[in-house]
């Protein structure tokens, strides 16, 4: 029986890493709950074991009923019934598993009916769902919106809302519209209070909304009348059970055909606060970003592992020339720097959840107590870690997923093209992830400050300290040499000191610090584990090498004199 | 109205998933070779349970198996989707049983746990693939039987309502309870393990699962959760008369066994022409592969 978890071993190494000790006793404070819940964990080892456990039943979950469903799922869609989502029947099927097996609200404390995991246990199910179906994958990680209002929101909100999204309600998040899409600032969607009703009445209309028929949503609105930028907006929480916000189509999309993308329409729709008003899009909503970025991470990773297998098996078992064509190295090389990308990329992406994991547990902390001053360094210390790999994790990861599942495709050959394949419909399903929730282009700026502030550098060097095995010293050595390149692109960037310049090299030297770092990632995977890593980090390694020569060149061939090249066609 | 539902559990070697190890030289199932898993229709017979639970609060269910330690499994497997309890039937005088000793076994530990009033398994194991333990256990507890079953419709005022399969098409009966059903493998699929109930049992052992001395992983836990301890049967513990357990209680005889490898046999060549494909049709009409 095919199991998305155990079939992939990799994961398994990424559960087991160090730093998920401090996450352990972070979350669960010296195990208070094991009096008053029959499923706390009892020590460190017992809740690693339950974690382990968890991603089990969602690796069989997916690996069973949801990549069953998968095709179903594509082919059907969801129906848009008068007003409303009917989602396709396997979706349906699968939303009810997922509820059945306890699996929504992971990351909630137990008092509200949720398993207090940490969020680097949950991304993995993420990842593993998504590698089955990435559009079902959406409708069950939308569950992460709770993070959201359980940080922001108060405590009623809490007891009122958090409970139902343990037992299986869904959320969206309903922050574009027709005019702001990237752009945010200019939400219009008007929020006004209603004094005789006592609440906040939304009017207006978003687009693009995952999910947008969920149960429960939090809205990004114009709360501040007369305003037009981002300060003028707040959050608010919009329950269906309350009515007022009709679905008035559904996209038809080229890939994640299961996740409804919702218009919605809002006439006079009741509404509450969360948090303090203004501080929707400067706070709230960047903290449902970055939550939402890393679940495009680990959507971009199951898609890619599954490219990644679907290609394997087809270059196995197809013959050609009187040999298997894996046997080609054409065909290898293309398999080995998916498997490699692969690897980096899940990498960063468990780096980075761990590193999101130490610092929103301190945050949780520091609403009960207030935390000691060696706390308040680690807490800043890792919030800042997890904002500057973030926009890495969503960024490389997506590129990497359609790079993967464009070369699985190519080893297919003509039945690649065919609509016959499964590959198809994870190349479908990939465009998206370097899309939503912030194109890649937008990663770029958000990440760009750790290149120029050298953080990104500081991290490197930090690396280079670490110990690694024999096996890999040559490919640390190499690390650094490339850490130099970086050092002197950013350099040259820096002393041109022109805006277009630096924009337009941007992307060059994010991808730059983002390679390296996945490089040391893979180093200290391999050095862990030669027989799962060592092969992909060294393949990888040698990828890097012609991607930071590449970049290095780009980058020092760019003056100011040549961006009159790049003007506006 | 609440019910008090048994599901009758076997472990068996997966035999969906045969390697080249699968059989040993001599013919027999090389068990060693094979993962133990729950039997797949007792799986869809332990679903239809756990919806009648759901569907008639106060309702209980619990699994019986009979086997080695290890088949405890099945009852974990059974609480982490939501059953109330189990209990292993194990005993080395239970060892070699035919259905007939086998099905005796079952309704002496049915009759201990209390008569229910819906005994509920799979049609039949895929090891053994007799379908005739339920039927069996039914007659020896004098109950009614309803066997095929795809679907529980209903439980009302005494009497339940089922869709069984039967040649050709589906039929619905109704019948007084108690009652024994057996369960097919197109009715709905079980559900999934449960994240809470998962780790909740997953220490639940069977006192012969556990080191002799006593000496297990947080064993101060067994004291303070009760639910942590599967019940375990002996013969003495259902009065089980011993002539009627195990080999001495088993009628059936393995007279051979036969290992059959299977070889090419003549292959025939076909074309693309409408000849060969109406000829191929209308064979495998003839030989009803298909239609």
């Amino acid at each position: 029986m095919a199991n998305n978890y155990t079939d992939h071993p990799e994961l398994k190494f990424e559960l087991n890493h160090p730093l998920m000790k401090r996450i352990v006793e972070l979350k669960e404070r010296d195990f208070r709950d094991k009096e008053d819940y029959d499923y706390a964990p009892l020590d460190f080892a017992d809740a690693m074991d339950n974690y382990d456990r968890v991603l089990d039943i969602t690796g069989e979950l997916a690996g069973t009923t949801i990549a069953d469903n998968a095709e179903g799922v594509d082919l059907e869609g969801p129906h848009h019934v008068g007003d409303r989502v009917h989602y396709a029947s396997g979706t349906q099927a699968n939303l009810d598993a997922m509820v059945k097996a306890g699996l929504n609200g992971m990351t909630m404390p137990r008092r509200y009916g949720g398993l207090n995991f940490p969020i680097t246990p949950y991304t993995m199910c993420a990842e593993l769902v998504a590698a089955s179906d990435a559009g079902f994958g959406n409708i069950w990680s939308l569950q992460d919106c709770i993070e959201t209002l359980y940080e922001f929101g108060d405590e009623d909100q809490h007891s009122r809302f958090i409970p139902r999204i343990c037992a299986g309600e869904t959320m969206s998040m309903d922050l574009t519209e027709p005019d702001a899409g990237s752009d945010l600032q200019s939400v219009m969607l008007k929020a006004t209070y209603d004094e005789e009703a006592g609440c906040w009445r939304l009017n207006g209309v978003k687009r693009f909304i995952t999910n947008g028929d969920a149960d429960l949503h939090l809205v990004l609105a114009r709360s501040e009348e007369g305003t037009t930028d981002g300060r003028g907006l707040s959050m608010f929480i919009y329950d269906k059970r309350d009515g007022g916000v009709n679905v008035r189509r559904i996209e038809n999309k080229l890939g994640i055909h299961g996740s409804p993308t919702c218009e919605l329409v809002y006439k006079n729709a009741k509404a509450e606060l969360c948090g303090n008003r203004k501080l929707g899009l400067i706070k709230y909503v960047m903290a449902l970003m970055n939550g939402a970025r890393l679940g495009i991470a680990a959507q971009s990773v199951g898609i890619s592992q599954a490219a990644y297998n679907e290609g394997l098996a087809y270059a196995r078992d197809r013959e050609q020339f009187g040999k298997p064509i894996i046997q080609f190295p054409a065909v290898r090389d293309m398999l080995s720097n998916m498997k490699a990308k692969l690897d980096a990329g899940r990498a960063l992406l468990y780096q980075c959840a761990r590193y999101v994991d130490i610092y929103k547990a301190l945050d949780d902390i520091s609403r009960e107590r207030k935390l000691t001053p060696e706390e308040r360094q680690e807490q800043k210390l890792y919030s800042k870690l997890a904002d500057s790999l973030t926009p890495l994790a969503k960024g490389m990861n997506s590129e990497y997923c359609n790079q993967n599942t464009y070369d699985a495709i190519q080893i297919h050959g003509g039945s690649g093209f065919m609509l016959d394949y499964p590959i198809q419909r994870y190349y479908r399903d990939a465009r998206i992830t370097s899309i939503y929730e912030g194109t890649t282009q937008l990663q770029v700026v958000a990440a760009i400050r750790y290149v120029t502030n050298g953080s990104y550098l500081a991290q490197m060097r930090e690396f280079e300290q670490a110990e690694v095995s024999e096996e890999m010293r040559p490919l640390l050595e190499k690390a650094k040499v490339m850490a130099d390149k970086f050092e002197e692109a950013v350099e040259h960037v820096k002393n041109a000191a022109d805006q277009p310049l630096h924009d337009l090299c941007a992307r060059h030297l994010v991808e730059m610090a983002a390679d390296i770092i996945m490089l040391h990632l893979l180093l200290h995977n391999a050095t862990a584990d030669a027989d799962l890593f060592a092969k992909s980090a060294k393949v990888y390694a040698r990828l890097t090498e012609s991607e930071i020569a590449r970049h290095h060149t780009y980058v020092m061939g760019t003056t100011p004199e040549t961006l009159a090249e790049y003007v506006e066609a | 109205m609440s019910l008090k539902i048994v599901v009758l559990a076997k472990q068996v070697p997966d035999t969906r998933n045969v390697g080249k190890d699968a059989m040993t030289p001599e013919g027999t199932v090389n068990r060693a070779a094979l993962p133990a898993i729950f039997n797949p229709e007792d799986l869809n017979a332990l679903e239809q349970a756990l919806r009648l639970k759901e569907s008639h609060p106060g309702t209980t269910v619990h699994l019986l198996t009979m086997g080695p330690p290890r088949a405890t499994e099945i009852i974990r497997e059974g609480l982490y989707r939501g059953a109330d309890g189990g209990v292993l039937l194990t005993d080395r005088a239970f060892a070699g049983a035919d259905t007939l000793a086998t099905s005796y076994a079952l309704s002496q530990a049915i009759k201990k746990m209390g008569m229910p009033d819906i005994v509920l398994c799979g049609r039949q194991a895929i090891d053994g693939d007799t379908a005739q333990v339920g039927p069996q256990v039914a007659q020896k507890l004098d109950l009614n039987q309803v066997t095929y079953v795809t679907n529980v419709d209903s439980v009302a005022d005494g009497k339940i309502t089922l869709t069984r399969s039967i040649d050709g098409g589906i039929e619905r009966v109704e019948a007084p309870l108690p009652i024994l059903l057996t369960v097919n493998g197109n009715a709905a699929p079980c559900r999934p393990r449960n994240a809470k109930l998962v780790m909740k049992f997953k220490r639940a052992t069977a006192p012969m699962e556990r080191p002799a001395d006593g000496n297990i992983p947080y064993a101060e836990e067994y004291e303070k959760k009760p639910w942590l301890t599967v019940s375990q049967w002996s013969v003495a513990d259902v009065d089980g008369d011993l002539q009627q357990c195990g080999l001495s209680g088993s009628p059936t005889k393995v007279k051979a066994v036969q290992n059959i490898v299977f070889k090419a046999k003549e292959s025939k060549h076909l074309t693309g022409s409408d000849n060969d494909v109406e000829s191929l049709v209308k064979e495998l009409l003839d030989s009803h592969t298909i239609g």
